[in-house]
């Protein structure tokens, strides 16, 4: 079944606009990636970063570059601004590294690609009902390049208690572009998203791998006004870790959820399927990261340009998953 | 307020105006005992031909009075005292408002921080936001009306201080702290010394505009707890003020509705406009709670804050204007 799953992807690439010229366009345009990276194959591979300088160490919060505020000697706990904390993201680190070692096998590719100083915003494609995937690639990126990574999601985790509160001492931040402009330009940070959204997380799993629609392209919006690249990342693995079988939309509304996943992790383990992934390979690709020659600051850019550069945000990534799908063999060992 | 204006040689006359007598002793304010309205106040600003008005006086804590007294005090006082600052001929050049950052309210759609232009997200819950509302936008129209006015609006956070009782420190006072189970967001807070030397910073320059004023960084309110030595008592998150309403009613704590919303999703506001117009703090968000907590600690220990201060209208007037009285000598 893993094998085909290549093919599915070009033969049927339905995801996309009814638009017959795109779609060529797009198919060329992933047939030239899969021959840069048949040519890049010769090269001598860059060297293997995962597992090997995974620490426990504190990440320094801020930049250096970034003036520092002096210490305020009347606090009593390092919850930062944001509400992340570094004692509670080391604790999450030190529980969550065997997962991310050992059921996942995590596997980056391309991660110099994420710029160890300054603002950039990352966005991933997402999958499982309850997404795997964030905490995969911000477990990765703070262990293998020591630096914090915010997550900007939909504020929607606020009003649960616990979780709201877990989710916002361990990186969490509401998704509002002033909170974004505030990371990414004033603090520099690495800011994360995910453009797709809930459509992608709800999506059953015979849609997967195939990108919904980026929003209304904030996202390239937020980083054009940041003046910060937008680091895109290929994730694979993630959507097998929690397939969605059906929704159940009654459920949702009765319980003020965004949508009620019937998994297959559920149905084999009933409620405990909820917290429970399969151990899928995941693999992940970090690719080149996307510079938009405008001027910063400004209120509004225009609207095609944010529009069209989103598309072709997402025209990569698409590319990038099926080549990447290409190249699995089997959904549990890579 | 008062205090901080006599010490400035360049100011010439001070004028007080409230419902009850000041607690501290003043030099050289004059004054006067008006009703919550201000209805006189058109009065004295052509007797006196004033021009600046700080109005200090609106309402931010709701469990104080009733939602009637509420308005009166804050929407019908500031009618009255814009319509003597801006009556015609009058001599007022300067309004200074002070309001509270309960206008943005809480929402989960809240962004992070909130700057003086942004609107608030969620719906107008609680009384309290409501009166602001229309005060502020009393304000604006003024503002408007009358440009050759500067008028000020400062938005307050959560102020803690030993002279002013707000539900917070009310809460503290007692070292209990109310929190919504599962919970625990990010707050601001603002020192009185703070909040007097913003009046004063704004009274002294001239800045028309909105202004956030809140100390640096925000302190999770589980943390405000800690470092005021308080416990927390959790309330459930469904319904909370009814499980609140019997501790109330027994003195344990106060937790009107606008500690509802900010102790869910908790309030950040922007500062950086009253920073850059000059403008220094003396305490951050958390020192505020720790400088509140130590005058708490010696308010326990010692049983009162010190030294008292009565205001009697003959002694003053004696003091004052009698003849007899050497002046230059420390009385």
């Amino acid at each position: 079944m893993s094998a085909d799953q290549g093919d599915t992807g070009t033969a049927r690439p339905a995801g996309y606009p009814d638009d017959a010229d795109l779609i060529e366009a797009i198919v060329e345009h992933a047939e030239a990636t899969r021959a840069d990276s048949v040519d890049t194959a010769d090269a001598p591979s860059p060297p293997e970063l995962t597992g090997a300088t995974v620490s426990y160490l504190p990440v320094a919060t801020r930049r250096p570059g970034v003036d520092l505020p002096p210490p305020d000697e009347a606090r009593r706990s390092d919850v930062d601004e944001w509400g992340r904390s570094e004692h509670m993201r080391t604790l999450v680190r030190r529980l969550y590294d065997p997962i991310y070692k050992y059921w996942f096998r995590v596997e980056w590719e391309g991660l110099e690609k994420i710029p160890s100083v300054g603002g950039a915003l990352l966005i991933a494609n997402h999958a499982g009902a309850i997404p795997s995937d964030a905490p995969a690639i911000m477990h990765g990126i703070e262990t293998e390049l020591g630096r914090p990574v915010y997550g900007l999601a939909d504020y929607f985790f606020r009003t649960v208690p616990v979780v709201g509160t877990l989710w916002s001492r361990t990186g969490g931040v509401p998704a509002h572009p002033d909170n974004a402009f505030r990371l990414l330009h004033d603090q520099q940070q690495l800011a994360m998203v995910f453009p797709e959204g809930t459509k992608a997380t709800s999506k059953t799993y015979a849609d997967r791998y195939r990108l919904r629609r980026f929003g209304r392209g904030g996202f390239v919006e937020i980083a054009m006004r940041a003046g910060v690249p937008v680091v895109p990342i290929a994730v694979v693995g993630a959507e097998e870790s929690m397939p969605i079988l059906f929704r159940l939309p009654r459920v949702a509304k009765a319980l003020n959820l965004p949508y009620f996943p019937v998994t297959v992790n559920s149905l084999l383990l009933g409620p405990l399927g909820y917290v429970t992934y399969f151990p899928s390979k995941f693999k992940l690709r970090v690719l080149d990261p996307v510079t938009f020659d405008v001027e910063p600051g400004l209120e509004r850019y225009s609207r095609s340009r944010v529009m069209d550069e989103a598309e072709r945000i997402r025209a990569t990534m698409q590319d990038a998953l099926h080549d990447m799908l290409r190249e699995r063999r089997s959904v549990w060992l890579g | 307020m008062a205090q901080a204006l006599e010490a400035k040689p360049d100011v010439e006359m001070i004028l007080g105006l409230g419902t009850k007598e000041p607690k501290v002793p003043l030099e050289r304010t004059e004054f006067v005992r008006s009703d919550q309205k201000y209805s006189i106040l058109s009065r004295i600003v052509r007797a006196t031909q004033v021009d600046t008005i700080v109005h200090t006086f609106l309402e931010t804590n709701s469990t104080a009075v009733s939602s009637r007294v509420l308005h009166e005090i804050n929407v019908i006082g500031t009618l009255n005292l814009l319509a003597a600052a801006g009556a015609a001929g009058a001599s007022v050049r300067k309004v200074v408002v002070k309001s509270s950052t309960h206008i943005y309210g809480t929402a989960e759609q809240d962004p992070t921080w909130f700057r003086e232009e942004d609107a608030r997200t969620g719906p107008v819950r609680t009384r309290l936001e409501r009166s602001l509302l229309e005060v502020e936008s009393l304000v604006r129209d003024f503002a408007e009306d009358n440009p050759q006015l500067a008028v000020t609006v400062l938005r307050f956070a959560n102020v803690l201080g030993t002279d002013i009782i707000t539900p917070i420190s009310h809460n503290l006072r007692r070292r209990r702290l109310p929190c919504i189970a599962g919970f625990d967001p990010l707050v601001q807070f603002v020192e009185e010394d703070d909040v007097v030397r913003a009046l004063e910073f704004v009274t002294a320059n001239r800045l028309p505009g909105f202004f956030n004023v809140a100390g640096e960084g925000k302190l999770p309110w589980s943390e405000v707890a800690s470092i005021g030595g308080a416990h927390l008592v959790p309330l459930p998150p469904v319904r909370p003020r009814l499980f609140a309403a019997p501790l109330e009613r027994v003195g344990l704590i106060q937790f009107p509705a606008e500690l509802d919303g900010l102790v869910r999703f908790g309030r950040g506001v922007d500062t950086s406009r009253l920073r850059n117009a000059g403008f220094e703090y003396r305490y951050s968000s958390a020192g505020t709670v720790r400088s509140f907590a130590r005058a708490n600690n010696l308010r326990r220990a010692t049983g009162g804050s010190g030294e008292e201060y009565r205001y009697e209208q003959d002694v003053e007037q004696f003091f004052r204007h009698s003849p007899a009285v050497v002046r230059g000598v420390d009385t």
